[in-house]
């Protein structure tokens, strides 16, 4: 993984951590789940982060696949302070999923929320992530130039939608885009569909936007190094998709700037 | 290989003689002492008098610490000073006096920067191999973790730091700043047991405490008399400055905890380094001891007080 020094992000966080997590010591006991899924047919367990579970599961048919989103109790936080960060976590990324929705933003679904026992119900979205993808086409080359730019550019226009709902994602990595397959020809078809908004917020702020870029195009250049040519594509689409995104862009050459703010020379 | 150490980058001025074998076994510590700049209560260290306590007391700590370690000036091979970042006067008094140290003996002068001199004296205490350093002191929060053969601050406060927050609000209170002001929150916080709501500030792997700080400070002023007592809503005993103190560590420590771990995830570690001068409360040791062990990891702390 590669980090710069002045890197800056709330960031990049999630992004490797399947592998980060197999490859270290032997996990103790995970956390319970609610009683609601301890029964038939257990989900399955997906990815561990550091504050949430991800499961696969069903909704109200054995038929329906869906996203389970637990987030176990903190033992070190004290009690009633872990009740209502919970509590907010979740009601908050449950109100960005469907403000999203509502605005036309590509998002998995919300189907249930308890907040009391920390969570979610998510409509399942098939099909892998843009940074497998993408990651796929940089080694085996299948496909041709066109169809990967085609990508990029609805990558960038999805980026722009969510931008124009009023919404930041706070995490923004090729693992937190996923390509969910239509009627696909080439492995690089498919809507592009925003996941995770565990860091999510509602902003207005042109700097929030220009820091989701940034992070979006640390994890373009440290996961894919050749990729990186194609991230120009991204902002492209993204300038084209709504009228405040040459503000933002030129915001993003402030933050580029920027980095970490305290020097740490001595 | 024997060096002598001069570290003056706040309150506290330490000498320190440490030995290094020429096998690559542990190294000894000869001696290690210093001495504490004590402002009275309610008032924080200012820099100009705390420079002028380093120029009194670095000639007399540096022979003491020669005599302790049972070294003579021959032996030494070369002086280590901090270099920063810090409190700008007292560095640049303590680099003086390491720099004519240096000069007069005729040795070798090395600078060293301050965060990687607590981590490497952490990993060497704690024989921690590859741990998420949690940095927390009065002037400095910061998670790092070592990458692609750099320090790397993945974390880190984005206004004050904690311990700046901690002995701010004891100032606020008015308690003692002997031994530290931190120390004596940290012994009214065991008698505090309501929990009052503060902000909450993490922002990813960042966090700020500057808000936290302004909102406890209120706090404290509604307990004054003559405003009417403050009764807990759930057992209806009275708010104490005890529960503030309580609160308020509670609350900064659950965040800081919260940054390592995500952290931790990041790279994939299990092991927690926790370095700085906040890192001795017993409190955020217990509650990240309790973090790794749901991660499979375990914590190593340092400081002394």
């Amino acid at each position: 993984m590669s980090l710069q020094p002045q890197q800056n992000l709330p960031s990049l966080l999630l992004q490797e951590n399947s592998q980060s997590q197999s490859s270290s010591t032997p996990h103790p006991a995970l956390p319970t789940l609610p009683p609601t899924f301890t029964t038939q047919n257990p989900p399955t367990l997906l990815t561990q982060g550091a504050e949430a579970l991800i499961y696969k599961t069903t909704y109200l048919t054995p038929h329906l696949p869906a996203a389970l989103k637990h987030r176990p109790p903190k033992p070190y936080r004290h009690p009633t302070l872990d009740a209502r960060l919970t509590r907010h976590r979740i009601l908050s990324e449950a109100r960005i999923l469907t403000k999203c929705r509502r605005e036309g933003v590509r998002v998995p679904a919300v189907y249930f929320v308890d907040w009391e026992q920390g969570w979610m119900l998510m409509e399942w979205i098939g099909g892998g992530s843009v940074r497998d993808a993408l990651a796929a086409f940089l080694t085996k080359r299948e496909v041709g130039e066109e169809s990967v730019r085609g990508l990029m550019g609805r990558v960038g226009r999805a980026v722009g939608r969510l931008h124009v709902a009023g919404v930041v994602h706070g995490d923004l990595t090729t693992s937190n885009l996923m390509l969910q397959p239509t009627t696909a020809s080439s492995p690089l078809d498919g809507q592009v569909v925003l996941i995770d908004f565990g860091l999510g917020a509602v902003s207005v702020q042109d700097e929030d936007k220009a820091v989701d870029l940034y992070v979006l195009e640390r994890a373009f250049i440290s996961t894919h190094p050749k990729a990186e040519g194609l991230f120009q594509e991204v902002l492209r689409s993204y300038e084209e998709s709504y009228k405040g995104a040459k503000v933002v862009l030129r915001r993003l050459e402030d933050v580029r700037m920027r980095g970490r703010k305290r020097s740490m020379v001595g | 290989m024997i060096a002598i150490g001069l570290e003056g980058s706040a309150n506290k001025l330490g000498v320190g003689i440490i030995s290094h074998p020429p096998n690559g076994g542990p190294a000894q510590i000869l001696a290690n002492i210093r001495h504490t700049f004590v402002s009275p209560p309610g008032e924080g260290f200012l820099p100009k008098d705390t420079a002028k306590h380093h120029r009194e007391w670095v000639v007399p700590l540096v022979k003491q610490a020669l005599k302790e370690a049972g070294v003579c000036i021959r032996d030494i091979d070369c002086v280590c000073y901090t270099k920063g970042p810090g409190m700008g006067a007292p560095l640049q008094s303590v680099a003086v006096a390491a720099r004519m140290l240096a000069l007069l003996w005729g040795k070798d002068i090395v600078g060293v920067n301050h965060c990687v001199g607590h981590i490497e004296m952490g990993r060497e205490i704690t024989g921690a191999q590859n741990p998420v350093v949690l940095y927390v002191s009065g002037g400095n929060t910061q998670v790092i973790a070592y990458a692609e053969q750099r320090y790397r601050i993945f974390g880190e406060a984005l206004d004050i730091a904690v311990g700046n927050c901690l002995d701010r609000f004891a100032r606020t209170l008015g308690i003692s700043n002997d031994p530290a002001p931190g120390y004596n929150i940290e012994q009214l916080a065991k008698k505090g047991k309501h929990l009052l709501d503060l902000p909450y500030a993490v922002k990813g792997m960042d966090c700020s405490f500057s808000g936290i700080l302004a909102s406890i400070d209120l706090l404290a002023a509604s307990l004054q008399p003559p405003n009417p007592q403050r009764l807990d809503p759930d057992t209806g005993e009275p708010i104490t400055t005890a529960d503030l103190c309580f609160s308020l560590q509670e609350t900064v420590f659950a965040m800081l905890v919260e940054i390592t771990e995500r952290a931790m995830a990041h790279v994939g570690s299990s092991q927690v380094l926790i370095v700085g001068g906040v890192g001795c409360n017993e409190r955020l040791q217990d509650m990240m001891a309790l973090m790794a062990r749901d991660r499979g990891g375990s914590v190593y702390a340092t400081d002394e007080r």
